[in-house]
């Protein structure tokens, strides 16, 4: 198998404001993210092949994007992948301009939550209505990932408190890293004193382990390889694109142990693969992984390889995540702080990581990167979609 | 001989105290009673009793199911016929629901015995229960209490054999709920007890005494509907009944469980008596059923494993009456800031009765995995169509890990959340219920529960829930 290692690379990125955009319709967000990657990138509406729009539960149809565009007739599809809807997004345009069906694709991804009213996320009737019966949940988000919070410190004796304060640490870092992104939702910093004393939303998972529900839209613009450096001198190529979807065997089988995510893992180890990496905590530069909660993105450490298994609350304690750190990892804030608009949020990370690597990422800037990733999850620790995709700066 | 085959009861696990009550409204009160979690109904609680009353039998057997209740959930769908279903029978089982007066736990007893007396049927399930609202700070709301019986009746290894059987009908309003109330209402105090109960228990009692030849002191126990302590003994006294005899009905601890007091009532009565006890039974609802019965050889044997001792001890008290108000949506709270749920579709439901109502997953023929819910590919070696039914709910099982839940939506929040293993293989994820957040543990024995989803719609939804093993 070939694979798509550095046949595709990023010429323009763009992304709107994210957070509680009330003055901002879906469509607003998305002109201001898709002109801002059209002027990154040098080039016009009308130089767009085709186009994919991903979106959970704003509109049902792609049509919308060319509304918003004004797009000249050319083939728009709309893609759905739960909370990885964005990334989906991308790996279609890749694919198009790697076929050689056109030569410059857009990858968009909005979301517009803010308008239903709800603190949480809004309307998940869209994915109870598939299995619609008996067997429908009553229970929220928070809920499912708090119950892997509850396995993981039971598995590696931790108290309660002692876990709450090693999940705690990544909310006090990406409120770190978010106070130094403009485009962020939350912008602050925080305390684990703060952390710890919020409000419980999914025992165990407190305020502050749960993400920003938040608008917001981010697009990508994406050709064939050998043509990239005619529009920039820095393009970011594409390494691996890879998505593993869970057959649901962690709400029916046993030997899921709700301590690891196996459609991570599975995606990860298939994305080092399609890029050539043996090493990832040594040859990943930065990582943007899906934090929707403090206790996920303790686990995706271990499921990605970063950190060995029931080991990553010690790179956590000893700063290893850090903006300093050895592994950089949610430089923007993440979705905690950067907001989870979820159709957005693949590209969104896909956003830092290319701005990480061609050296525009302001006070957030890292040192030498050279390979970043991307971890977008939609469903929950016992069955999901996991994209994992990895970028770096140089061909080869 | 026609009679009881097998019989057990069901208490829901929470009470409330009438001091709790009497807190909220500034009134007093003496003991407690039982209350039907937020999630359960008549309906559900007659599955729970049922389950009790056919362990170790062979369900397949029971060709009619009797559901008796002044309190099913609909006013216009069987409930028997769910059960039924809940409890995997033969779609041949003669189903039929009784209600519309506390007499109708009786009236479904006589039909049983007559049945299974002329042959039609040969092993008929009698279901009781009741959850009767009364109106707050009333005298209703004090007394009335939820629960439910099953008894087995047939005419292969009867321990108790039913023996005569007299009916009274009287017309009266005393206590009555219209098609337009939710509350049961009662007439004046005295003129309900000494011209209602007092009156009609009294001479129907008589009249069957003097059709069977009998007299009281034939009998080792006399189980007697009231609707609460003051009125069985006013009875007891009137009649000059030996307090020996009379049964408790268990006001101070269940309260006045409507229809299915005089099965519990019976139960209790029948984990005492002794083979040949003759026992005497009379409900009270327009009009009033006297039953008699004798015990026979292997009562004392066959004896529930759920009795009422295990009732009486196994209990968590609902803290607040503020929460028992919100349990029976009497007050109407502030909806929360998230998604309602959406209305199910009764096609996806009935495509999945199998699944949804007795819990039954399949068990894959090549590899042996039991799997929930049914599948049509393997979850483990991928074979197709190649399963056989398998049951769950009589699974042990461990809580496999948890979380609490505040934006669940739920009337007895946080959700507590819970992933289930069988013994034997097989998972489920499900709420848990029956529970204090604070005694879960991952590890810890959970059993299923058959209890009510929702209700959206104008339907219910149900399905089953892990509670913490009841011991």
């Amino acid at each position: 198998m070939e694979g798509i290692k550095d046949k595709v690379a990023i010429i323009g990125m763009g992304c709107s404001k994210f957070g509680e955009n009330w003055d901002k319709s879906a469509d607003d967000m998305i002109i201001d993210a898709v002109y801002e990657a059209y002027e990154d990138a040098g080039i016009e509406s009308k130089d767009i092949g085709a186009a994919w729009l991903g979106t959970y539960v704003t509109e049902w149809t792609g049509q919308m994007l060319s509304r918003a565009l004004k797009l000249d007739y050319v083939p728009v599809t709309r893609v759905e992948n739960a909370c990885a809807t964005g990334s989906d997004a991308l790996r279609n345009a890749c694919y198009a301009v790697a076929s050689g069906a056109c030569d410059i694709a857009l990858a968009v991804g909005v979301e517009k939550l803010k308008d239903s009213g709800y603190t949480g996320l809004p309307d998940f009737e869209l994915l109870r209505r598939q299995s619609n019966t008996y067997r429908t949940r009553t229970y929220s988000p928070p809920g499912h990932f708090a119950m892997m919070a509850t396995k993981y410190f039971d598995k590696y004796g931790l108290d309660p408190e002692e876990g709450k304060r090693i999940i705690g640490e990544i909310a006090v870092k990406n409120h770190h890293n978010g106070a130094l992104a403009p485009k962020a939702h939350f912008q602050s910093e925080t305390t684990l004193e703060k952390v710890l004393a919020a409000p419980m939303v999914a025992w165990p998972l407190g305020l502050f382990d749960c993400c920003g529900v938040s608008d917001g839209a981010a697009a990508a613009i994406v050709t064939r390889a050998d043509l990239a450096e005619k529009f920039r001198a820095d393009p970011v190529y594409i390494k691996a694109l890879q998505i593993a979807v869970g057959p649901y065997e962690g709400y029916m089988s046993p030997k899921y142990d709700w301590v690891h995510v196996e459609e991570t893992a599975r995606a990860g180890e298939r994305a080092y693969a399609e890029a050539g990496i043996k090493n990832p905590r040594e040859e990943i530069s930065i990582a943007e992984v899906h934090d929707c909660f403090t206790i996920t993105e303790l686990v995706i450490m271990e499921d990605l390889k970063f950190s060995e298994r029931g080991k990553a609350a010690d790179d956590v304690r000893s700063g290893f995540f850090h903006l300093d750190g050895g592994l950089p990892v949610n430089t923007d804030g993440g979705l905690k702080c950067f907001g989870h608009p979820i159709g957005a949020s693949g590209l969104r990370m896909m956003y830092e990581v290319y701005k990480q690597l061609q050296q525009k990422a302001d006070k957030r800037q890292i040192k030498n990167p050279r390979l970043g990733l991307t971890h977008n999850l939609g469903g929950t620790p016992a069955t999901c979609s996991v994209s994992v995709i990895i970028a770096g700066n140089e061909k080869g | 001989m026609t009679g009881i085959v097998s019989y057990a009861t069901y208490l829901p696990m929470y009470r409330l105290s009438r001091s709790e009550i009497g807190r909220a409204w500034g009134t007093g009160g003496k003991g407690e009673k039982a209350i039907a979690s937020h999630d359960e109904d008549s309906l559900t609680m007659a599955v729970a009793a049922a389950q009790q009353c056919l362990a170790g039998l062979d369900a397949s057997k029971v060709d009619g199911v009797y559901f008796a209740s002044t309190t099913a959930p609909y006013h216009e769908k069987q409930s028997a016929a769910t059960i039924a279903a809940v409890l995997n029978m033969n779609a041949e089982v003669c189903t039929v629901d009784f209600g519309r007066s506390l007499r109708c736990g009786t009236n479904a007893l006589r039909a049983a015995a007559d049945a299974v007396r002329s042959g039609s049927l040969k092993n008929v399930l009698v279901l009781v229960a009741d959850c009767r609202l009364g109106q707050p700070n009333g005298a209703n709301e004090m007394a009335f209490g939820d629960g439910a019986s099953a008894l087995l009746i047939g005419s292969d290894n009867v321990i108790a054999s039913l023996d005569s059987m007299y009916t009274l009908a009287d017309e009266i309003i005393d206590v009555f709920r219209s098609d337009k109330d939710r509350f049961v209402r009662t007439w004046e105090a005295r003129f309900v007890r000494d011209d209602g109960h007092g009156r009609v228990v009294p001479q129907a009692l008589k009249a069957a005494m003097d059709r069977t030849g009998l007299s009281m002191a034939d009998f080792a126990k006399l189980v007697m509907y009231s609707p609460d302590q003051r009125q069985l003994q006013a009875v007891s006294k009137s009649m000059k009944l030996d307090a020996e005899i009379v049964q408790d009905t268990l006001y101070n601890q269940f309260g006045d469980t409507g229809a299915a007091q005089v099965f519990i009532s019976l139960c209790a009565a029948m984990e005492q008596v002794k083979d040949g006890d003759r026992i005497l039974l009379a409900s009270y609802g327009n009009g009033a059923d006297v039953i008699t019965l004798t015990a026979q050889s292997g009562i004392a044997s066959r004896k529930p494993a759920r009795g009422i001792e295990y009732y009486l001890n196994t209990k968590l008290m609902i803290p607040t009456y503020e929460k028992y108000l919100r349990w029976r949506q009497i007050i109407e709270l502030e909806p929360p800031a998230t998604a309602p749920m959406e209305q199910p579709s009764p096609v996806a439901l009935w495509r999945d009765n199998k699944s949804g109502l007795d819990l039954h997953g399949v068990k894959c023929r090549a590899c042996g995995t039991p799997q929930y819910p049914a599948q049509r590919v393997c979850m483990e070696c991928g074979s197709k169509d190649d399963f056989d039914d398998y049951a769950f709910s009589d699974k042990a099982a461990v809580l496999a890990t948890f979380s609490h839940d505040s934006l669940g939506i739920s009337a007895d929040p946080p959700t507590t959340v819970a992933a289930v293993d069988f013994e034997g293989g097989g998972r489920i994820t499900c709420d848990m219920t029956d529970r204090d957040p604070s005694e879960i543990r991952i590890g810890m024995p959970v059993e299923m529960v058959f209890r009510v989803l929702r209700y959206i719609g104008g339907f219910y939804t149900y399905w089953w829930k892990a509670r913490p093993k009841r011991d």
